[in-house]
């Protein structure tokens, strides 16, 4: 298979003339977990968010190749915008859940892009969805949890919901903003060794946006190191050294 | 839901059932809708509503706009103007009287300062009186005691601010923080000194906000107790109404407007300065 | 701070003050006290003309007393008209808020949109609802549709307002998340901003019908129906110990609406 996302000539100006990211180009195959590296707002998050058009990219291809054919995510606009959107699940670094709706709805958020609107009003989702959203509860430790409210869950619980919703979804590709920089350190062990299972079990490519670059090496297949809005590294964790490190955040006092 | 079931499916054992409310919630939402429905019914079928009314209104009020159309501005300097002024001097005096006699109901009502029970009873009353009743009831009350005029408006709305003004400054006051007063009491302080250096820089930001607050609502208040006669542009809109003057009625409205989004305005910034 | 190891404060007599003298406040007292004069002798409130109306008071409060509720079913018949009012007004008024409170919040809503709803809720917001049930009285004719329709107006004066602040103070985190698994913008609405904003809604609704029940005990006195015109007609007739009456049941019918909608916020927590 071809590769899952292609990008080209990515740019993205938040101010005219500054860009965040410069012609950035990024190709993601069907390879588990990409994680990527780098000093904070060297524009990691804005890349991500370009890809699912959470913030529109000033200029560049995002092609994503999946079951229902390929596409160029930066042109699409309206509904063909939001069956896009539906083939890529999100992970938050603050869960982004809706802390008044019940785990179950959170979970089943992720069938919006699907069901229609009277369904989702009242409730009524398609019986298999309801069957496949208890199966992901299962999958992520939470199955007593469902009809309990978002914010009654603690934080590692809640980035659990936030993984089966974007699970539920289906979709053919997974960002995760910082998944882990919310929770503590034994919680975010596990919570990445859950992330790596499903996507591996569900064969969904991941990036993943990291901080900690001791869990970039555990978890990921491919690290890709970013600074100033541009990719300086990009190979397999064993090959990451330390002179690739200060490359990327600068300085060398802290390694 | 469970006819599909019997067909040996791999999911059966997760086919759980994901029921949204408890029956309790349940039965609380039904009571909440049916009651809203069963008071909408009743209002609907006893209200007196004549359909030939109801059915040429669109007709009636585009008829109406169009006579407003165009606003007779030249009606503006020679009525409107010193109408207009006089409004804005009834809502500000009634300010500041309804506050004269606030201060001191607001000081009984606050147990942290009077420690009567009685009295904060006494005074309690005596703001929801000044509450429960409008201004234009007020302003009634006032045209029957004074007469027709200026005087009735300003006292009218005087009343009415006493209960607004005296609650949230009562509650201004309980809200303080006790350390300085004590501080102030322990270095031996007059009553006096104590609420001027203790108690009025703790609650000067509140008093003000509430001053601003309630300028801006008697301001519009004011702007309608000429309908009753107690002064103001009401009672130019009265009169032009009555003679159905309805482009004279459009500007004495489009000043009503500019005056109340004016204030408003004002008070914003003044407000924005202050706190 | 002045410490000995600094060079000596230069010019020591430039007066160093404690309390700094707040000109400018001072100058806005002096100008206040000077207004609140003019403005009393424009308004030609003297002292004479005040002792003249406390006479009047108290004969005004002596005919008031007892209060006479031989027409009990005059009063009864006007109360419930302002309580049908007050419903229809409410029910309707915040149908009609809903959306326009949705479209008029500046995070949700393009500026061109937002921009003009806001402008027409302030201007129903502007308009006392006594004015607008004049107008509405001309243009419907006299009774208690005309009050329905003005306090139609008032409500999403006031509870488009509170809705659309309601919904601008909502986290964008979910409405976000949402987003990004590709529901639509009245999904996105229905799953990560009413939940966010319902609760905060009933209490503005609770609060309307209040503030509705309130009004529409006055908009009869220009005619649009319910206990206001009983009012009106009564001070016309002098029937003072009539007028209290009516006063007496109004505040009575408010204050307990206050506490049953207290009772039903305190419940709802």
């Amino acid at each position: 298979m071809s590769a899952a996302l292609d990008i080209r000539g990515l740019t993205k100006e938040y101010v005219a003339g500054k860009p965040v990211l410069r012609n950035l180009d990024l190709s993601i195959g069907a390879e588990g977990i990409t994680a990527i590296i780098g000093p904070s707002g060297t524009g990691k998050s804005t890349l991500l968010r370009c890809i699912n058009r959470l913030v529109e990219p000033t200029k560049g291809e995002i092609r994503l190749t999946g079951a229902e054919g390929s596409i160029d995510v930066a042109k699409l606009r309206g509904r063909a915008l939001r069956l896009a959107r539906r083939r890529i699940g999100m992970v938050f670094q603050e869960y982004n859940l809706v802390e008044r709706l019940s785990v179950m709805e959170n979970v089943l958020c992720g069938r919006l892009g699907y069901v229609p609107l009277w369904r989702a009003w009242l409730r009524k989702y398609p019986e298999q969805d309801i069957a496949r959203a208890f199966q992901l509860l299962d999958a992520v430790g939470l199955p007593e949890h469902a009809t309990r409210r978002a914010d009654a869950l603690s934080g590692g619980q809640r980035q659990r919901v936030g993984i089966a919703r974007a699970l539920m979804q289906r979709p053919d590709l997974l960002l995760a903003d910082e998944p882990t920089s919310s929770l503590d350190p034994r919680t975010s062990v596990e919570v990445l060794e859950m992330l790596t299972n499903l996507a591996g079990a569900e064969g969904v490519p991941v990036i993943i946006n990291i901080h900690n670059v001791a869990l970039a090496k555990r978890y990921a297949k491919r690290i890709v190191g970013m600074s100033g809005g541009a990719i300086v590294f990009d190979g397999k964790p064993e090959d990451l050294e330390d002179s690739h490190l200060s490359q990327i955040y600068g300085g060398e006092d802290w390694l | 839901m469970s006819a599909t079931t019997t067909t040996g499916d791999t999911l059966a054992p997760l086919r759980r059932e994901w029921i949204r409310h408890t029956p309790a919630e349940r039965l609380t939402r039904w009571v909440m809708t049916l009651t809203i429905v069963a008071a909408t019914v009743w209002a609907v079928r006893t209200i007196d509503i004549i359909p030939e009314f109801l059915i040429d209104a669109p007709e009636q009020m585009a008829d109406l706009l169009l006579r407003m159309w165009p606003p007779d501005l030249a009606y503006y300097p020679t009525t409107v103007h010193g109408a207009l002024i006089e409004t804005l001097h009834i809502a500000t005096l009634g300010t500041v009287f309804g506050f004269l006699m606030a201060i001191p109901l607001a000081l009984l009502a606050a147990r942290n300062i009077c420690r009567i029970p009685a009295l904060n009873a006494l005074a309690q009353v005596g703001l929801v009186a000044s509450r429960s009743v409008n201004s234009l009831v007020w302003a009634l009350i006032f045209v029957a005691v004074f007469g027709p005029g200026a005087a009735a408006g300003v006292f009218a709305i005087a009343f009415r601010s006493i209960g607004f003004v005296g609650k949230l400054l009562a509650e201004a006051l309980e809200e303080m923080n006790p350390g300085p007063r004590e501080a102030l009491r322990a270095a031996g302080a007059p009553w006096g000194a104590e609420m001027l250096k203790a108690v009025w820089p703790q609650i000067r930001p509140a008093f003000w906000g509430v001053a601003l607050f309630r300028w801006d609502i008697n301001v519009r208040e004011s702007a309608v107790l000429g309908l009753v006669g107690a002064g103001g542009i009401g009672v130019v809109l009265e009169d032009a109404i009555n003679f159905f003057q309805w482009d004279q009625v459009a500007t004495i409205l489009l000043a009503i407007l500019a005056v109340v989004l004016v204030a408003e305005i004002v008070v914003t910034r003044v407000r924005a300065r202050l706190l | 701070m002045s410490d000995s190891a600094l060079p000596a404060p230069q010019a020591e007599a430039s007066a160093r003050r404690a309390f700094a003298p707040d000109w400018g406040m001072r100058i806005l007292g002096i100008l206040l006290i000077a207004y609140l004069f003019y403005a009393a002798s424009q308004l030609d409130l003297g002292l004479g003309r005040f002792i003249t109306g406390l006479g009047e008071g108290g004969r005004f409060l002596a005919r008031m007393v007892p209060p006479n509720f031989e027409r009990w079913e005059l009063l009864l018949e006007g109360l419930l008209e302002s309580i049908q009012i007050a419903v229809l007004a409410t029910v309707v008024g915040i149908i009609l808020s809903l959306p326009l409170g949705l479209l008029a919040a500046r995070n949700l809503a393009p500026w061109w949109v937002s921009g003009p709803v806001r402008a027409f809720i302030a201007v129903c917001r502007s308009l006392h609802y006594v004015i607008v049930a004049i107008i509405f009285v001309k243009a419907i004719g006299f009774g208690a549709m005309a009050g329905v329709a003005a306090l139609v107006v008032a409500s999403i004066g006031f509870a488009a307002k509170l809705f659309a602040e309601a919904v601008e103070e909502i986290s964008m985190k979910p409405v976000e998340a949402v987003r990004a698994t590709g529901a639509s913008a009245m999904a996105v609405l229905i799953y990560a901003v009413l939940p966010q904003v319902a609760s905060r809604f009933v209490g503005f609704s609770l609060y309307q019908l209040d503030s509705n029940l309130r009004n529409s005990t006055l908009v009869g006195i220009v005619g649009a129906g319910g206990i206001g015109g009983t009012l009106f007609a009564a001070f016309k007739r002098f029937d003072y110990d009539f007028v209290s009456a009516i006063l007496l049941a109004i505040i009575a019918l408010i204050l307990l609406a206050e506490v049953i909608s207290g009772r039903i916020r305190a419940a709802m927590r």
